[in-house]
Formats: structure tokens, sequence, C-alpha cells
């Protein structure tokens, strides 16, 4: 990673900034509460798809392999949230035992899906691993019959809300004399969980395994000439994009409180996709600003597009989703055409730019 | 022996591309395996890093069956390969690629052969942070070489080094991989340029159409008028 100042010449510079970007996000609830809470519910989804795209980077962005099925990962975290704490089993495990179980069935579904298609790469690895997320999705509307396992689709209701000593995150309730709202407190939940997903994920990607991905997404025959294990290394990537996936997944359960398999569907998959492009694969700062864009922008859209419209033309003319997928995919164009990087490379792919022959 | 290869076969589908061979390369040795395009000289050699799959014989090394050792294992063994077409991480920087040849070692002494590499590499040495594949093709092949030497090789494997270079290039990586074998390395070589392979190799073996048609010290096999009709593009004594 290349830092975005120059580090070396004003370490203090850094630290300033860092504390202000933490203030700013601390505050930022606030702020949009101001203007409406569905914004802080429309922040806290941005945060759990910049969990996704951080997961789903991983796979794509560290060791290339195009995985276009990510969104099953993240159904199977939710629905393991959901089956252990819900009425539909009469289950209510804390958030801290289910949570860590959801991230690890995940990672077994990751394993599940990886070890088949250790052979196969680029296109051939992207329609199994599609075919993958299907399969997972089509199982949850059906395994309703005989045995009445995940409520086919009309999806679980009533999951518990994550509670934590008596803190419940889904309820209002005064702190130091802030008014904090149920999305507020998951907001800074969120932003703790993605800080965590952050520092582990820029700490892969400078190890020794996020180096032995580099080769095997450069050159397979020769990171195994190397000696590096590329079975492992693969399986490993599937299995740590999926972890993140799962966590995320019981988050979304847990905030939304209602889970169906129309919240997995092929789209979300595509979208995670392309904020991992449009941001710059492998760059984890990139993804999580592709997320951000993805997921603030339609919402922008709505709330403007309509108004506009109606003053404009004294009606409405063209829906806002339209105009959402118009820009959407005129966005992927543009991006593709004048930075097929991303909006931020990864300093791998921005190094080829630029004249390095200093020291 | 370092390296025994007996009755090796070698099939991709229904064609036996290495029809049963026998090779031997003793501790220090420089041995070359010469042949035209597609006598089955780089399928052995995969065969022996257990990239391509060994349909029957053996590939002994050091003494031991290499049937059960995986391929990520070999090179922690001391059998390093340069692949055919180099191989280099293009998109990381000639020091990660070094860097990344040392992977399969856990000894401390990894940035003073770094320092080795660069002092027998001065071009490296000036392109260290510049990315692999800004490199020229020669660059690019010692990278490769020196890459495979951070490995610590006993046997070094190289596949067409010449492959796609300059004649006067060929020439100096063919320089670079006799000082190698002077530090004791004990290299086989796979190459189509067969004047050059044998005149820096001591042995020779030369394959035609998957099996060991001639093999000899190299010098003979140099003064021998099958390998000079064939191989050295002279008349048919």
């Amino acid at each position: 990673m290349r830092p975005l100042f120059d580090t070396r010449s004003n370490p203090a510079l850094v630290w300033a900034g860092v504390a202000l970007a933490a203030l700013a996000l601390l505050w930022l609830p606030f702020a949009l509460a101001q203007v409406g809470t569905s914004w802080v519910r429309i922040a806290n989804y941005a945060i759990l798809y910049a969990l996704l795209a951080l997961g789903l980077n991983i796979v794509v962005g560290f060791a290339g392999l195009l995985d276009l099925g990510y969104v099953a990962f993240y159904a199977v975290g939710a629905y393991t949230y959901a089956l252990l704490a819900s009425p539909h089993f009469g289950l209510h495990l804390p958030f801290w035992v289910v949570l860590p179980i959801g991230a690890l069935v995940a990672a077994l579904f990751g394993v599940l899906l990886g070890a088949p298609t250790l052979k196969l790469r680029g296109d051939y690895l992207a329609i199994v691993t599609l075919g993958f997320g299907e399969i997972v999705r089509i199982f949850l509307n059906n395994l309703s019959r005989p045995v009445n396992l995940t409520n086919g689709p009309q999806g679980i209701a009533r999951i518990d809300p994550f509670s934590l000593g008596g803190v419940d995150f889904s309820q209002p309730q005064a702190f130091l004399g802030l008014a904090l709202s149920g999305p507020i407190k998951y907001y800074y939940l969120l932003l703790a969980v993605l800080v965590a997903i952050l520092v582990i994920n820029v700490r892969l990607q400078n190890s020794r395994i996020g180096r032995a991905w580099e080769a095997v997404r450069e050159d397979e025959i020769a990171a195994r000439a190397m000696g590096i294990n590329t079975t492992h290394l693969k399986l490993l990537a599937f299995a740590m994009g999926a972890t993140f996936g799962g966590v995320a997944g019981g988050m979304f359960s847990a905030i939304q409180g209602f889970i169906s398999p129309e919240s997995f569907v092929l789209v979300e998959s595509i979208m995670v996709v392309a904020m991992v492009v449009l941001g710059g694969m492998g760059n984890i700062w990139g993804v999580i600003l592709g997320a951000l864009l993805l997921s603030f922008v339609p919402e922008i859209l709505r709330w403007t597009v309509e108004p506009l419209q109606r003053a404009l033309l004294g009606r409405m003319i063209v829906e806002p989703e339209v105009i959402r997928m118009l820009i959407f995919g005129l966005a992927l164009v543009l991006v593709m055409r004048f930075r097929p990087a991303g909006l931020l490379p990864s300093a791998v792919r921005k190094r080829e730019l630029t004249d390095d022959r200093a020291a | 022996m370092l390296l025994e290869v007996n009755g090796l076969e070698v099939r991709y589908g229904g064609i036996r591309a290495v029809k049963g061979i026998e090779l031997a390369i003793e501790v220090g040795e420089l041995v070359c395996l010469i042949g035209a395009n597609g006598a089955g000289k780089s399928s052995t050699l995969r065969a022996i890093c257990g990239l391509a799959p060994v349909h029957a014989g053996s590939v002994r090394y050091g003494g031991v069956d290499l049937a059960a050792a995986p391929v990520h294992e070999r090179p922690r063994r001391g059998l390093v390969m340069v692949p055919e077409g180099r191989g280099i991480f293009a998109q990381l920087t000639v020091e990660e690629n070094l860097a990344m040849g040392a992977f399969s070692r856990d000894d401390a002494d990894v940035a003073g052969d770094l320092e080795r590499q660069f002092e027998s590499f001065p071009r490296l040495r000036e392109r260290r942070l510049q990315t692999a594949g800004t490199l020229s093709g020669g660059e690019q092949q010692m990278l490769a070489i020196a890459r495979a030497l951070m490995a610590r090789p006993r046997l070094l494997l190289l596949d067409e080094p010449s492959m796609g270079l300059a004649p006067r290039l060929v020439a100096r990586i063919f320089a670079i991989v006799r000082e190698i074998a002077a530090q004791g390395v004990t290299i086989l070589l796979v190459e189509q340029n067969a004047r050059l392979a044998l005149e820096v190799a001591d042995r020779g073996y030369v394959m035609e159409s998957g099996a060991i048609a001639l093999a000899g010290a190299a010098p003979q096999l140099l003064a021998d008028p099958r390998v000079r009709a064939a191989y050295l593009g002279e008349g048919a004594a």
C-alpha cells in the first residue's frame, strides 16, 4: 500500500488527518440524523457493503479469483444468524456466539466452493461461482419442506437484534447526554467491525500470505515453481473472503430483523463485484470508496430525481430506478475506459504508470 | 547421482510426449538436453518438477523418489526451475520478484543472498524498484535466473533460457549459466540452441520425438556428424 500522503516527510500530518477523519466518522451519524434517520440506515448499509467488498477483494483483488457468487456467503452468514437467534427454532443465542459461528459456517462454504474449482480460472471460475450463488439461494427458497429449515420464500422474521450487557441495539437510548437511536448505535458497531476488518486486510496484504497471493495472481506456474502451495492459498482466499461475507451477513440479519432469499439474488453479487472493480481491485481504500459510492449515489438519486423532475416538468417521467441503472452502467463503462484499474488503483497496478527509479 | 530419471513417460491425453527415457545427472555437472521443437524436452523438465504428470517410470532426486513430493515441496529440497518464457511476476518489482524466490526458505540470510544477486547482476540492482514487466527480455531472463538462485538450488532446471532473446544477450545468458555452474550448482539445461548449449555443457542428451536419440560428452556431440547435420545447420557429412 502506497500512503496517500508523504508519511516519511511529515508523520504528524498523517496522524492529524487520521484523527480528523475519525472525528468526522464519529460525528457523521448525528449529521445524517438531522437530515433523516433513513440516511443513518443508508450509511449502515453502505458500511455493510464495504464489509462485503473488502471480503470479496481478498478473493478477487488479492488472489485474482473472479467470484460472481459472493452473495452466497453473505446469505449463509445471515441465515446462520437468523436460525440461531430468532423464534423460528426458538433459539436465542447471544450475537457474540452466533456471529463467529456464522463466520465459520461461511468459511466452510468458502472451502466447499473453492475445492472443486481449484483448477478453474477466469471466465470458467466465474461461471461456476455464479452457479454456486444461485444454488445457495434456491436451496434457501426450497428448504421449507419436508423439514422447515429456512421457511422458504417467506423468510425468517423477528430476528434478535444485537444486545450486549442489557444494551439493546434496536432501541433508542440516551448516553452522556446524546440521544442515540437504534441505527446510530448500529452505525458505531458497524464502524468498529469495519475498522477491525480493515486492519486484518492491511495486515494480510503485507504479509507472506499476501505476497504469495500476489504471485499466484501473476503467474501460477511460476508461483508453484517458487515453492508456493497454490492449492492452500486459493482455498485460504476463498475461506477468508467467505468469513468476512458471513460476518456481514450476520450483521445484516440482526440489523434488518427479517431476511428472505430475495435479499441474496445474483444482482447483489454483481453489485459487490462492481464495487471492487470500480474502486480499484486489490486496493483496500479503493474498494471501500467503490462500496460507498455505489451505496450512496443511488440513494441520493432517489431523493433528488423525483423532486427535480416535478419541479422542472411538473410530473415524473423517468423513474429514479431507471436513472440509477443508466448512471451505474455509464459509470462502469467510463471507469473501464479511462481508469481500467479502478478509481484508486492498487499500488502494484499504479506502479506501472509511474516512473520509479529513485533510491 | 543427484538426479536419476528411469523409464520416464509423460502423456497428454492419448499423446505420448516422452516415451520412456533414461537420464542421470551427477553433482556438479552441467548437462544439457537438446532437440527440436516438440521433441519432449520441456515435458521432461516439467515432469521432473512435478508440473507434468509422470505416467510411468520414476524421477529420483538425491536418492529419493519424487513421486510423493508435491510441486511446492521440491524447491525446499533444492530442486528449482526457471520456467519457460521466464515466468517473472510482471507487476511486482525486481526486488519483490527476488524476495519471492526465497519464499520456500525460512533461514535468515535472505537479505545477504539478495545482495549477492545484485552483485552478480548489477543491472537488476539499478532496476530493483522497477516493475519486472518493464525490463527488457534479457534483463527478465537474468531476473528469472537470479530469482531461482534465491532459493539456493542444488539442482537448477533451466527451460529454454535463450528463447526470444537477441544473439548477443543469449551469449551473455549462457556465460551466466556457466558461472553458476562454476559456483557448484548442478544444472540441467533444456535448449533449442544446440550449439550454444553444447558449448557450455559438460554432457548432453539429444531428444527426438519423445526419446533420447544420442547421449554423450558435449564436445563429442558437437563433433558428431548426425548432431551437426540435424541441429547445427551443417550439411550431412
